[in-house]
């Protein structure tokens, strides 16, 4: 950030003077007006793209069930084929590393992207100012309307934006909750009023968040809940792309009438207009340079374009730039060439590693689980045919949604012999799905044949149909006497 | 439910967290009207290492919500147990909320229970739903001794055979689980008289079963074998009644050969099971009985 205008502000103090204040302000409301331009358009298209999947994916079916269905009672949660049990909590994770590192990227390469053009508290608040200004009007129109008395235009405003902001919050809810229970029974049971309490709870609590967060909290959660504004800082540099004002070309401000050119009476490009000011989601003054409450959605960017075209000049007084290229005057392409600097790179490296890990990890992701318990209590018995036994309880999950079979190889030793409890082979077969079975197996090695100690011993199970196998490692105990 | 030993602590907690919300209220009050100087460029002359403090104000709403917190702070500690000896109104406890789980758990499994409890062991031990709950409840709690596929281990008696110390049938298995028991052989070796003559003891007892043995030393010890009979009977084939092992057969619970069971004349033996009505319902035991029975009768 530059920092002159900081400093030619502090050089001309005024004398301290003692005033009783309080720490606690209601904050001005913020009227924003409306905006319309290239940056505007994509902020647009990302409303359109998220939500579309956010009240879209619910209504999706996969193979008689929802595609996507988060079932904490049953603790399963379904993305279309895949199916995750808590013990997949890795990919979880993958998906968190995943998404922090894109964070770090996209913030890196051009500031708050994310903030500006996809944060729920962005795309919600952009569509309940869409409302409220097909309802109210405009930023001077709405101006008016709340100074104005109640009278029957002003109620009937007021309350069909209410009525329209509290149905999309709902909605909002409706979906939100429909991630955990099943849309398609969810929605007539809430209609009869016959859904249950949790949901009930959740469907009024998600909306009237939307509806508070989106409707009238907006900025503030930008300025004073969100962790991310926060430590943005951190990852931007020199050569980050953020909203920034060319204050040599801007300055010194001033109108002037449209005849008298750009640089009439040594006045820079900005004809000081306050649109840019106006049109601010925040309410701050891109002028004064980068600030932690500048959320890099471009609209100052898009109204100032407008007001250079309309008054004849150059586009770009307010354009996305940085700090280096600034500084130096560069062209894009010299910005962009310093796109392959190392912190950039670096990112993109551990990223990509980081997704195709995950895609590999998922993709070769075995759908049934095993865990071998040898039992410790029995360490080793004798049989009377002179072969030492081992008692291992296999603790097997079917994970699909269908019945499967499966067959057992034990290897690691030469000769050994496997022996189903109750002489019973057939209880790796027909697992019912996502049935869970312990399977009491008995290894038995001739006596003669091993040294006393313990023996690594592999348990190969397959998943007859798709040939899957998980490999686990136990030992097999030899006692010395 | 408290774990207070003196009256004093309980009023510490006390004043320190109704004393803590009180602070906080009361610095709330004080920041709301405040003298400071200010410069002309909205700072307050505060620097550090160039950094200068701004009057930026907090917003109203977050005032709010600090109040909110305080008045559920309240509520909490009124409703709940937080002050101290004081139970709260609900009286809540994490013992009570388990207990209430717990029989609230018990009385959606109690109609299942019941079907089974009311039919006798032989054909619970039928169906393959109460024997995989029988099947679950051994492993998580019996398994540990017997082995998860109930076969035992030294010390530990094989449940899937056909020899019983103490029978075999439901009513005995049920008396079992229920009750443990208790299996206590005295060093009897006095009894018997010198080494040579437990050493020609053991032989007998090897002979019973056919297993090696050094015949004349056996029956040099059949005479001596009188003063295990008592327990074990005049053939060694064990009773019942008592727990004393069948001599017999092939199956050594305390180890074979002549040196365990010379060691065992010397030493006894006490080996317990313990009893476990204090952790399971009567349906519990019930299809445990059924499962466990059904080892050893296909």
């Amino acid at each position: 950030m530059s920092d002159t205008k900081q400093n030619a502000v502090n050089k001309t103090t005024i004398p301290e003077q003692e005033v009783v204040l309080s720490l606690y302000r209601s904050e001005d409301k913020i009227y924003a007006r409306h905006v319309s331009g290239f940056f505007t358009n994509w902020r647009w298209v990302m409303v359109w793209a998220t939500q579309l999947f956010f009240y879209g994916v619910p209504w999706l079916q996969w193979d008689g069930r929802q595609a996507m269905l988060f079932d904490l009672e049953g603790m399963r949660f379904y993305v279309f084929g895949l199916i995750f049990h808590p013990q997949d909590l890795i990919y979880l994770a993958f998906l968190l590393i995943v998404s922090a590192l894109s964070l770090f990227l996209f913030t890196a390469i051009a500031g708050r992207l994310w903030c500006g053009y996809t944060c729920p508290q962005t795309v919600y608040t952009e569509i309940y100012m869409w409302m409220e200004q097909k309802i109210e009007g405009d930023r001077i129109a709405r101006m008016r309307l709340d100074d104005s008395k109640w009278n029957l235009n002003k109620i009937t405003r007021k309350s069909l934006k209410q009525f329209a902001w509290i149905g999309f919050g709902l909605w909002t809810g409706v979906t939100f909750v429909g991630y955990f229970t099943p849309m398609r029974e969810l929605v007539p049971s809430l209609l009869q009023f016959q859904a249950g309490g949790w949901e009930t709870f959740w469907v009024c609590f998600y909306g009237f968040a939307t509806y508070g967060n989106a409707g009238y909290m907006r900025e503030q959660v930008c300025k004073y809940m969100c962790p991310y504004a926060r430590f943005q800082s951190a990852m931007f540099d020199g050569d980050t792309m953020t909203v920034t004002y060319d204050e040599t070309r801007g300055e010194p401000r001033g109108s002037r009438s449209k005849k008298a050119g750009e640089n009439a009476n040594g006045l820079g490009s900005c004809i000081d207009c306050s649109i840019c000011v106006q049109v601010c989601p925040t309410g701050i003054d891109i002028r004064n340079g980068l600030q932690y409450e500048c959320i890099g959605c471009g609209a100052c960017i898009d109204a100032c374009d407008d007001v250079m075209d309309k008054m004849g000049y150059a586009k770009g007084l307010i354009k996305y730039t940085t700090q280096n290229g600034m500084e130096s005057r560069w062209s894009r392409q010299q910005m962009f060439a310093r796109l392959l600097r190392p912190r950039v790179l670096i990112y993109t490296t551990i990223l990509l590693i980081m997704i195709v890990g995950m895609g590999v990890g998922i993709y070769y992701k075995p759908d049934f689980r095993l865990d071998v318990l040898r039992d410790r209590s029995v360490m080793a018995r004798y049989t009377n045919d002179g072969n030492i036994e081992n008692v291992y309880n296999l603790k097997l999950e079917n994970e699909t949604e269908v019945a499967r079979d499966y067959e057992l190889k034990v290897t690691g030793l030469p000769t050994l012999a496997v022996h189903f409890s109750d002489n019973n082979s057939q209880q790796l077969k027909a697992l019912k799905p996502f049935e869970k079975r312990n399977v009491i197996v008995e290894i038995q090695v001739p006596e003669a044949e091993t040294r006393a100690g313990s023996h690594k011993i592999f348990f190969e199970l397959t998943e007859i149909e798709t040939k899957e196998t998980i490999k686990e490692k136990s030992v097999f105990i030899v006692p010395s006497n | 439910m408290n774990d207070f030993v003196s009256g004093f602590w309980p009023i510490w907690i006390s004043t320190i967290t109704l004393g803590g919300i009180a602070f906080c209220v009361g610095l709330l009050i004080f920041a709301s009207r405040v003298k400071v100087t200010l410069d002309s460029d909205n700072t307050n002359g505060h620097e550090w290492d160039g950094i200068k403090e701004m009057n930026n104000p907090l917003p109203m709403w977050w005032v709010g919500l600090f109040i909110i917190t305080v008045i559920f702070g309240l509520a909490y500690l009124y409703l709940f147990p937080g002050l101290g000896t004081y139970d709260g109104k609900f009286g809540w406890t994490g013992v009570k909320q388990y207990e209430v789980e717990v029989a609230k758990n018990n009385e959606k499994i109690a109609p299942l229970y019941a079907k089974y409890a009311a039919m006798p062991v032989e054909d619970v031990a039928k169906i393959p739903e109460a024997r995989d709950i029988g099947k679950r409840i051994f492993l998580n709690n019996c398994a540990a001794c017997h082995g998860s596929d109930a076969k035992g281990s030294r010390g530990f008696p094989n449940l899937s055979d056909t020899d019983w110390l103490y029978g075999g049938s439901p009513e005995r298995i049920k008396e079992t689980i229920t009750g443990g028991r208790m299996g206590m052989m005295p060093p009897m070796a006095a009894a018997v008289g010198n080494e040579e003559d437990v050493k020609n003891v053991a032989n007998y007892v090897l002979s019973l079963s056919g297993s090696i043995h050094d015949s004349g030393r056996a029956n040099a010890g059949k005479d001596k074998f009188v003063v295990c009979a008592a327990c074990h009977g005049p053939e060694g084939k064990g009773n019942q009644m008592i727990g004393a092992p069948n001599l017999t057969d092939n199956i050594w619970l305390h180890g074979q050969g002549e040196a365990a069971i010379i060691k065992r004349i010397h030493e006894g033996k006490t080996n317990q099971m313990p009893a476990w009505q204090e952790k399971f319902s009567p349906e519990q035991i019930h299809l445990l009985t059924a499962y466990v029975w059904g080892l050893s009768n296909k």
